[in-house]
């Protein structure tokens, strides 16, 4: 054994692992992911940000792809998670914009929010908002939360309608987000509006595969599952009806931090606002969820038909 | 810091379908059944290898592949693709087992193998001497003698499975990893550290009651590993490898 | 697999990730655990505190450490840095017992003989006892490093990029393509690190190679 070579096998050794371990150039701490990593890098970059949902980082896909074709820097930061973990993000400038509903959004800045019809409940929002926030138009796209069932639960105890669940409620187990816990809109909304106690409440995802999944195999009996979502047509789910108007209307328009907004952003965006209806966004996400599409290609489509993109 | 107290000593949150009592049972079952099938399955086939020398090579790999198999990502294809054929809640625990299972037995089988090969051969040899026959050989003389191993493997498994168990929660099953998971949803920063402190107090607990367990389940002529200064340069990296799994 | 062709790029850009959040632990464990280690076998004393201190560490499942830690350290929960520190702590958890076992595996003869040569106590770790300990090390660091592998993936539930978001991002689309992708991936991975600790090895320990060709 050579006593001299050993340390220097050692050195080269070790130099040889962090070659390996630190593969690709540059610092992966500083990339997009981490949300608290520190906002745009220069102040024309916008940072846009979806929640944990296809629709969601669909939406936000097709916001930077406007933008960018307007020649706006974007940087994207997508499938952050719930509202309550990316609204922090909006405040402390992680994000600059993210795309989001009317409705819940009141809701979420003003908890005594009460407006149901789509103009009403826009101008309640633009009141609720904490100064440093704006919305821009909003869209004829709409997508409510809904309480959904199989055809078969609905057959079975005659439900059409949210309410009709009350008195069976105490035999069913209900299934949505792990923040519908706590949210109005979720189990403590319906106890109020509808009167309904469940037996339990499982937490899954924010109307995802996994409620779709647990609906289908009677591991819960009724889920929050999205209108827009395609499964419902496929699976033959029912949407109960909602008379009590616990889900106002939700029309789909950006958030964004007011020291952002500028003339070339507004007009994209608002442009975006204005081509999208239900339909159309119903009809992109089927593209996502059941062909398995990535949401980059499905709103580079939709951009370049609109003449967006 | 005082949040996750406050969160800990708060009597609702211990008691009821959501409370810490329900999710630690709830933890436990899932942990316990997939260490049991794991020992079930792995004890036996290890004995075989260990004592017949047989399958070596295949199962050594076998089991050291399935360590870099990522619990997460083949919970997620189970839930997919074993999912749809099952109903109710069995469609998603059986996914958590399955996962489970996978990742206790490569520690139980390494335990029991090499336990088995350590075996002094001067014992073997003995027994043989006494008239003893092969599988009366590996009963009454190498299991006992592999025990502290065989152990050692087990106890390992079920750490690694208490741990892994908090990803059950990502497909809506329960269990401790269920505040981690809600809590994050909703950024309640209490809830999420209450539920590591949790989950992190009941693997020390399971590990202090094995090391118990071990201490006295063990024959006293087998003293555990001690690593003495060898006669030559004899640990094998097999005996470190399950010594540190 | 046609997902796997059209998102080449992506799976890189994620592998590398990985690998830098399952190798920088492994290279700052290694040189945290060879003093601990060094002191556990040192001071007899320190041995079972030292052993029995950090295989506590261990216990600890890796969720619930990445969203303890910035308690301790002050990072937001979704800092990298979060995942770095606490696999550092998982690898210096493993490491120290190899350590220290591996250094008490050298013979006393070995190790008094050097003295009789004249090395000094560092020359004598470094040049005598660390490269003889090399192999059980070894073996320990890549037990560590397919451990590593696998639990920076479980990092995905709290949003850090790497293999594991292709879990995450398959299973909330119902697609399973991304999701195989991404273990075969991790299997590899750790396959590569494994390949890459055992030449080293060889590299650091050439007398095993002359002992088995003699």
């Amino acid at each position: 054994m050579n006593l001299r070579k050993t340390p220097l096998a050692l050195i080269v050794g070790a130099a040889l692992l962090s070659l390996a371990a630190c593969g690709g150039g540059g610092d992966p701490l500083d990339t997009t992911g981490s949300v608290d990593s520190g906002g745009s890098k220069d102040s024309g970059t916008i940072v846009v940000g979806s929640a944990d949902f296809p629709e969601s980082a669909l939406l936000a896909e097709i916001y930077a792809g406007a933008l960018e074709a307007k020649g706006v820097k974007v940087e994207k930061k997508l499938n952050i998670g719930s509202r309550e973990a990316y609204i922090p993000a909006l405040k402390d400038g992680s994000i600059d914009l993210i795309p989001e509903y009317t409705g819940v959004l009141a809701q979420y800045f003003n908890e005594k929010a009460s407006a149901t019809e789509s103009d009403a409940v826009y101008a309640e929002l633009k009141a609720a908002l904490p100064d440093t926030l704006t919305v821009l138009d909003k869209s004829a796209a709409e997508d409510k939360d809904a309480v959904v069932v199989t055809q078969a639960t609905a057959d079975k105890y005659h439900l059409t309608s949210i309410g009709d669940l009350k008195p069976v409620a105490g035999d069913l187990t209900l299934g949505g987000p792990p923040e519908w816990k706590t949210r109005p809109t979720g189990v403590p909304g319906l106890e109020k509006v509808y009167g309904l106690k469940f037996k339990s409440f499982r937490a899954l995802d924010a109307g995802g595969p996994l409620t779709v999944k647990a609906l289908e195999n009677g591991q819960i009996d009724a889920g929050n599952i999205f209108t827009t979502d395609p499964n419902i047509e496929t699976k033959h789910f029912v949407v109960l009806q909602d008379p009590e108007n616990l889900y106002a209307a939700q029309n789909v328009v950006p958030l964004i931090t007011k020291s952002k907004v500028n003339d070339t952003i507004t007009q994209a965006l608002n442009a975006v606002s204005a081509a999208l209806d239900t339909d159309t966004l119903t009809a992109l996400l089927k593209r996502v969820v059941i062909d398995k599409e990535d949401e980059a290609d499905v709103a580079a489509d939709f951009l370049k038909e609109h003449d967006l993109g | 810091m005082n949040g996750v107290i406050n969160w800990l000593t708060d009597p609702a949150h211990w008691s009821g379908d959501d409370g810490v009592v329900r999710r630690l049972v709830e933890h436990l079952e899932y942990s316990l059944v997939a260490v049991l099938i794991a020992a079930v399955v792995a004890i036996p086939l290890g004995l075989f290898v260990g004592h017949t020398g047989r399958g070596r090579f295949a199962v050594v790999n076998a089991a050291g592949a399935a360590r870099a198999v990522p619990s997460l990502g083949l919970l997620f294809i189970a839930v997919m693709f074993v999912g749809p054929r099952l109903s109710g809640d069995a469609a998603f625990v059986l996914p958590c087992e399955i996962v489970l299972v996978v990742l206790a037995i490569p520690p139980i089988l390494a335990g029991t193998y090499s336990g088995v090969e350590e075996v002094d051969s001067a014992a073997r040899d003995a027994a043989k001497g006494m008239g003893m026959r092969g599988t009366e050989v590996l009963a009454k003389v190498e299991l006992p003698c592999a025990l502290p191993l065989i152990f050692s493997g087990l106890r390992s498994a079920t750490l690694q499975v208490v741990a892994t168990a908090t990803i059950a929660a990502t497909v809506g099953l329960g269990g401790l990893g269920r505040f981690l998971i809600d809590g994050l949803s909703v950024r309640d920063y209490d809830q999420m550290a209450a539920g590591a402190v949790l989950v992190a107090a009941l693997a020390l607990a399971v590990d202090v009651v094995f090391a118990l367990v071990q201490r006295y389940a063990v024959s006293p002529g087998l003293t555990g590993r001690r690593v003495r200064r060898a006669a030559e340069p004899g640990v094998t990296p097999e005996l470190a490898v399950h010594v540190t799994a | 697999m046609t997902w796997f062709t059209q998102h080449i790029s992506e799976v890189l850009d994620l592998t590398l990730k990985h690998a830098y959040l399952a190798g920088v632990p492994l290279i700052l464990g290694l040189i945290i655990s060879i003093p601990l280690g060094w002191l556990a076998r040192r001071y007899k004393v320190l041995y079972v505190p030292l052993i029995a201190g950090t295989g506590l560490l261990y216990t600890i499942p890796s969720l619930a450490l990445f969203i303890l830690m910035p308690l301790f350290i002050g990072t937001r929960i979704l800092d990298s840095v979060n995942v770095i520190v606490a696999m550092t702590i998982y690898t210096v958890a493993l490491l120290v017992r190899t350590v220290a076992d591996g250094l008490g595996a050298v013979p006393d003869a070995v190790a008094q003989s050097a003295t009789a040569m004249g090395f000094n106590r560092p020359r004598r770790l470094f040049m005598v006892e660390l490269p003889l300990a090399a192999p059980v090390i070894s073996a320990g660091l890549r037990v560590a490093a397919v451990s590593n592998v696998s639990i920076v993936s479980v990092a995905a539930i709290i949003g850090v990029p790497q293999l594991g978001s292709l879990f995450t991002d398959g299973f909330r689309r119902d697609y399973a393509d991304p999701i195989v992708v991404g273990v075969v991936a991790c299997v590899l991975l750790a396959l590569v690190f494994d390949g890459v600790i055992l030449a080293v090895t060889r590299l650091v320990t050439p007398w095993q190679r002359v002992r088995r060709a003699a």
